[in-house]
């Protein structure tokens, strides 16, 4: 099973969008999820959904792959057009359901909340498609630098990230091995009704947590002996740098952004 | 005369006011560039020492001083910054989500340059033999793996003394004998001085010297051969003694008579064919 432990959905890979500063992605897709809030036309959605495409091809990760990652997200993106088709009643009718108008607003309207929706999701997951756990926890210490201002303990926060993405595989392994041990005591976690399987994972839980206590504990002095007082002082190893491939593609987002503003009140 | 590096002077320490003494007046010297084996069965404060050595813990009477400064709470950072300490569990101290965060980890609390960690990262890496999992996650790594990275983010602090409590306990032969071979490695290149906490007899042989641990008392201190002639009483006390020295008692009733107290295999082995020689 060791091999298996993938944390969160990262796709290794060396794409464009794969090189790119996570800092500068968590910045483009924050304005991103904004700016769709904009596009009022077809045109306007035309630029935002060839921008969502071209982004989503350049990752060269398998559309299959991203789509199933989607799945969760069709139902709801599902519901919100049906949700309007029935609500909404603007423009003319254009058929009738079982006694129901449907307007041929709603069917537009619906249409493109649905599309802003799928937008809204496909690039946000791109982000943790792309890019690993750690490298979005150091992006999101460096963008929350500022907060420190207000006492804000951005250090200590990125340091709980990164220690607890460290420890999944490990708890993971250890969970293994419970079940497998209180398995070979006779517990039944496969078969049976729902409640005596519920049950059965107390065995489970018990132990696992106990270990995780004594594990924070010696955590703690192992990191205590290794000379940690906090974050004053700190040097970091691993350091953000934007290179020009950074600022480009921001340059280019800005570009699609003033295109969509540009194309709003055609 | 050597150095004096490690100094305690009549060390006692309890983990409550009700609890009986963990140590008891226990005092010894560890000298600059010396290795040094506490050994003792569970319970006998070994591990304590350890604690008391890196400020994790601090003695209820008595004194202890490192490289002249005595250890307290105002002292104690500057004292980590010389004492480098390896536990037991190997994945409950690694820190860093890879092999290269975890070594610069003990760098970055102490605010060294970015260049610099880099080139040392790599160093440290090569004198345990870990230079190809820079990359690698915690969970890739076996047990004896993680305790030489463990190792190699001490050496990266360029520490003046370097504690090993039990730290080859939870590891496999293989992974033993990895680590072993690795800080005697290290104590060869560097001037550093090397404590191994252990139960196991088998690791004390290269130390220069041994402390013996007892309830809380410093029940012997001697080289590794004359501990080692001491088998009944080390029995006494709960500690195993390692094969070859049972062999070669063994011998001994038998008449074939051992002058010297063989160490390990290659030892005895030179004893047993020299035997008859009159050279």
């Amino acid at each position: 099973m060791n091999n298996a432990i993938v944390i969160g959905q990262y796709v290794p890979g060396n794409s464009l969008i794969h090189r790119l500063d996570p800092r500068m992605k968590i910045t483009i897709i924050f304005f991103f999820v904004i700016v769709v809030f904009f596009a009022n036309n077809i045109i306007s959605y035309s630029i935002l959904t060839i921008f969502a495409i071209l982004t989503t091809l350049s990752t060269r990760i398998s559309l299959r792959f991203i789509l199933k990652g989607l799945t969760p997200v069709w139902f709801l993106i599902a519901f919100t057009f049906i949700l309007h088709l029935i609500v909404t009643k603007e423009g003319t009718v254009l058929f009738d359901v079982f006694g129901y108008k449907v307007y041929s607003g709603a069917l537009i309207q619906g249409f493109a909340i649905s599309l802003r929706f799928f937008l809204l999701i496909l690039i946000t997951s791109l982000l943790t498609l792309t890019t690993t756990p750690i490298e979005i926890t150091d992006a999101v210490e460096d963008l929350l630098h500022p907060l420190k201002k207000i006492k804000f303990p951005v250090h200590e926060l990125a340091l709980m990230m990164s220690i607890s993405l460290r420890f999944i595989p490990t708890l993971l392994q250890e969970t293994d091995k419970i079940s497998k041990a209180q398995a070979s005591r006779g517990v039944d976690f496969r078969t049976g009704p729902i409640k005596e399987r519920l049950h059965a994972i107390v065995p489970l839980l018990v132990p696992l947590f106990v270990s995780a206590f004594k594990r924070a504990e010696e955590l703690a002095m192992a990191m205590e002996a290794r000379g940690y007082q906090g974050g004053e002082g700190r040097t970091r190893l691993r350091q953000l740098k934007i290179k020009g491939l950074d600022i480009l593609v921001f340059l280019f987002f800005l570009a699609v952004v003033a295109a969509l503003f540009w194309t709003r009140n055609y | 005369m050597r150095e004096c590096f490690i100094e305690f002077r009549n060390v006692s320490f309890r983990y409550g006011d009700e609890q009986p003494w963990v140590l008891d007046d226990v005092s010894f010297t560890i000298y600059k560039d010396e290795w040094v084996a506490i050994i003792g069965h569970n319970g006998s404060g070994k591990s304590t020492i350890a604690k008391l050595m890196n400020g994790l813990l601090f003695p209820q009477k008595g004194e202890i001083i490192i490289n002249g400064i005595p250890v307290n709470e105002q002292t104690v950072w500057d004292v980590r910054k010389q004492v480098g300490m390896v536990f037991q569990n190997p994945d409950n101290q690694f820190v860093g989500t890879t092999v290269q965060d975890d070594v610069a980890f003990g760098m970055e609390n102490r605010g060294f340059a970015r260049e610099e960690m880099v080139n040392r990262i790599d160093e440290v890496l090569q004198a345990v033999r870990m230079e190809d999992y820079l990359l690698t996650e915690p969970h890739r790594l076996s047990g004896g793996q993680k305790q030489r990275v463990a190792i190699a983010s001490l050496l990266a602090i360029n520490p003046e003394v370097l504690i090993l409590d039990e730290a080859t306990a939870m590891l496999d032969p293989k992974g033993r004998k990895e680590i072993m071979r690795t800080v005697s490695e290290i104590q060869e290149k560097n001037e550093i001085s090397l404590i191994t906490i252990t139960h196991d007899l088998e690791e004390v042989v290269q130390a220069e010297r041994v402390i013996v641990m007892n309830s809380g008392k410093v029940w012997a201190e001697a080289t590794p051969r004359d501990i080692f002639k001491q088998k009944d009483d080390l029995r006494k006390i709960g500690l195993d003694v390692p094969f070859v020295a049972v062999l070669a008692d063994e011998l001994k009733q038998l008449d074939i008579m051992i002058k010297n107290e063989p160490l390990n295999h290659d030892e005895l082995l030179e004893e047993l064919w020299t035997l008859h020689s009159k050279m």
